[in-house]
């Protein structure tokens, strides 16, 4: 703190008496100047964070009680209603996205690992779920309406899990490759010397010892998963009813989720609907972030 | 490894050779997970296709005035996404600007010695969740906080500095900065999770080198350390970029959604994806086709930006370790 104080020549020339202190040199002014920059962008880059779980407690948390849990969203005018349905429509579909991306996200894992890490497939593998992970989310969205919407003729719950499949399945599969690759290549070897087939060593060895590691990035896949719109908006669209007729569950038709939800009443002029946003945000970030503790508890590197 | 050398086998002994259910399996498993890669190259390959087939009728009807078009209206059967295309990369830049500048300050902050290895901790726990948060809370956030917060702001530089093109507007709600505001917190992140990875990839005697000879801590950073890591740092803001060029929900909500091409940071604007977004819900056959035609440019637009940049990584590791 003291060096900013002999910055100027005026400072230093109003100490007429020679004194002991050191003169700074102005490359070292430079560098604290540069120093306390760099902590206020570091503390400015860190505001929105705090801004956005403000708001989400005051506003979000004003609104929430049991009733958000297990009632319909309101209608116009109405008051009262909750997000039930865009609840269950939310763990439905990241259900189904889960059901599809996990099994194929680590197979294929398996084989970039373990079977063969430097074949030309496995190079044209990795490059393309890199390639995906950059996918923009609504492309997800159109690739979904454009295979499943336009085949089975409806908006469902299975087209808007297709699409978040999409997004999972790249994340999934290059997480599970790294945590897969952290395996001590001695503890593998041990098994091969033992007359192991490839798929003994894998389920016996590779997949116990990485599982902390790819339950990790599976947990990460999920949390993205249930908070992304985009490639809901137009696969599962939207519904103002449970998933449930008449005691069966309707999959093949409009499902509610919690971000469309939120994207709807954003927007809406009346004030319950927009509590009701701020509240199911709040819901919504807190499975995103209980997800995301849970995955880096679970996912301590174990060497 | 594929096939175990045969033990010859004696009765008394419990070591045996695979049976051949065993080795079955093991066959059976070992094509299961190739078929797992295939999926893999099956779906982005149907993804190009599908997104490509489903936007020929569109390409065919309308050709290149569609990107030069700037009126986008169904009923005249007018359809251009000039417009849409300018506000992509305009929003998608000033979001790298910004961004930039703080997830690379942030990564330089974490990794060459400002802090306690705890507190590095706690900062970059707050970085990991701003990655956390969906992009529709951030949406919600921007229309109820950030707009508010920067109207004054804004009033003051469009009265003050009008005849700047940049301020030539006033903010009436959703614009241009706080979409592009909001964008540049949804990829610091990204920018500076791959930053750090780059830094912290120069090598220890590098940097003890440069303090040797008498460098200041900044001087050894800017001049040492950040030249050795540029190539990766160059990666971190591609990939920032892309992920800015095909966020949707943030700017869907923020943008104002406004067919217009505009210099000033506070009129409203529109992007691909936010186009895409709005009116694919409601949309008709015909304008469905116009739709598939939008996905396709937004898809090639981030795609190529994304392969540039998975390039640069994948050149900044074969330098590293050279």
């Amino acid at each position: 703190m003291s060096v900013a104080k002999f910055s100027g020549s005026s400072a230093s020339s109003l100490s007429a008496a020679p004194s002991l202190q050191r003169k700074i040199e102005g490359r070292s002014l430079r560098s604290f100047l540069l120093t306390c920059l760099t902590w206020v962008s570091a503390i400015v880059a860190s505001i929105p964070l705090f801004s956005v779980l403000y708001m989400l407690i005051t506003r979000g948390g004003a609104r929430l009680n049991l009733e958000v849990f297990t009632e319909l969203p309101p209608a116009g005018f109405e008051t009262g209603g909750g997000f039930g349905n865009a609840l269950l429509g939310t763990f439905v579909m990241v259900g189904i996205a889960a059901l599809i991306a996990i099994p194929v996200g680590i197979m294929a894992a398996i084989f970039l690992a373990e079977l063969g890490p430097v074949s030309k497939l496995a190079n044209v593998a990795r490059f393309a779920a890199k390639t995906l992970t950059g996918l923009p989310s609504i492309l997800a969205g159109v690739f979904a309406y454009a295979m499943v919407v336009l085949t089975t003729g409806t908006y469902s719950a299975p087209a808007g899990g297709f699409a978040l499949a999409v997004l999972m399945l790249p994340i999934v599969v290059l997480t599970a490759e790294e945590a897969m690759k952290m395996v001590p290549k001695i503890m593998k070897d041990a098994a091969y010397g033992m007359g192991s087939t490839d798929t003994q060593v894998i389920w016996k060895v590779v997949l116990p010892t990485a599982m902390p590691a790819i339950l990790t990035g599976v947990m990460l896949a999920v949390a993205r998963a249930a908070g992304e719109t985009a490639p809901l908006l137009f696969t599962a669209l939207f519904s103002n009813y449970w998933i449930f007729e008449d005691g069966h569950l309707a999959l093949m038709s409009p499902t509610a989720s919690l971000a469309v939800l939120i994207y709807n009443f954003s927007g809406m002029p009346f004030d319950n609907q927009l509590e009701l946003a701020w509240a199911a945000s709040l819901v919504l970030v807190l499975i995103v972030l209980i997800v995301n503790i849970v995955s880096r508890i679970f996912g301590k590197p174990r060497f | 490894m594929n096939k175990p050398f045969v033990v010859p086998v004696k009765l008394d002994s419990i070591c045996q050779p695979p049976s051949s259910m065993v080795l079955l399996v093991d066959r059976a498993f070992r094509a299961l997970a190739r078929l797992g890669v295939i999926v893999i190259l099956v779906l982005l390959a149907a993804l190009v296709f599908e997104i490509g087939g489903k936007a020929i009728p569109g390409i065919q009807k309308y050709g290149l005035d569609f990107i030069t078009g700037n009126v986008w209206d169904v009923n005249q059967h007018k359809f251009g996404i000039l417009p849409a295309i300018w506000g992509t990369l305009y929003s998608a830049l000033i979001a790298l600007l910004i961004g930039g500048f703080f997830g690379i300050s942030m990564a330089i902050f974490l990794t060459q010695d400002f802090l306690p290895p705890r507190l590095a901790a706690v900062f970059r726990t707050i970085v990991e969740l701003l990655a956390a948060i969906p992009s529709v809370v951030y949406g919600l956030w921007g229309i109820y906080v950030v707009i508010p917060a920067i109207r004054p702001l804004t009033d003051w530089l469009h009265h003050s500095f009008g005849w700047i093109p940049f301020f030539g507007t006033t903010l009436s709600g959703p614009g241009l900065l706080p979409a592009a505001l909001v964008l540049a917190i949804m990829i610091l992140p990204t920018i500076a999770a791959v930053s750090q990875d780059a830094l912290s990839a120069v090598p220890l005697k590098t940097k003890q080198a440069a303090h040797g000879m008498g460098t200041t801590h900044w001087e050894a950073i800017l001049q040492v350390i950040v030249p050795a890591a540029s190539t990766g740092i160059f990666g971190a803001l591609v990939l920032g970029l892309g992920r800015a060029l095909g966020e949707t929900m943030a700017l869907a909500m923020l943008i104002g959604n406004s067919n217009q091409i505009s210099l000033s940071l506070f009129s409203p604007a529109n992007t691909l994806a936010a186009l895409l977004a709005l009116n694919f819900p409601e949309a008709g056959p015909n304008e469905i086709e116009v739709l598939m035609y939008a996905a396709l440019i937004l898809m090639l637009i981030t795609l190529s930006v994304n392969i540039a940049g998975s390039l640069i990584m994948a050149y900044a590791k074969r330098g590293n370790k050279k």
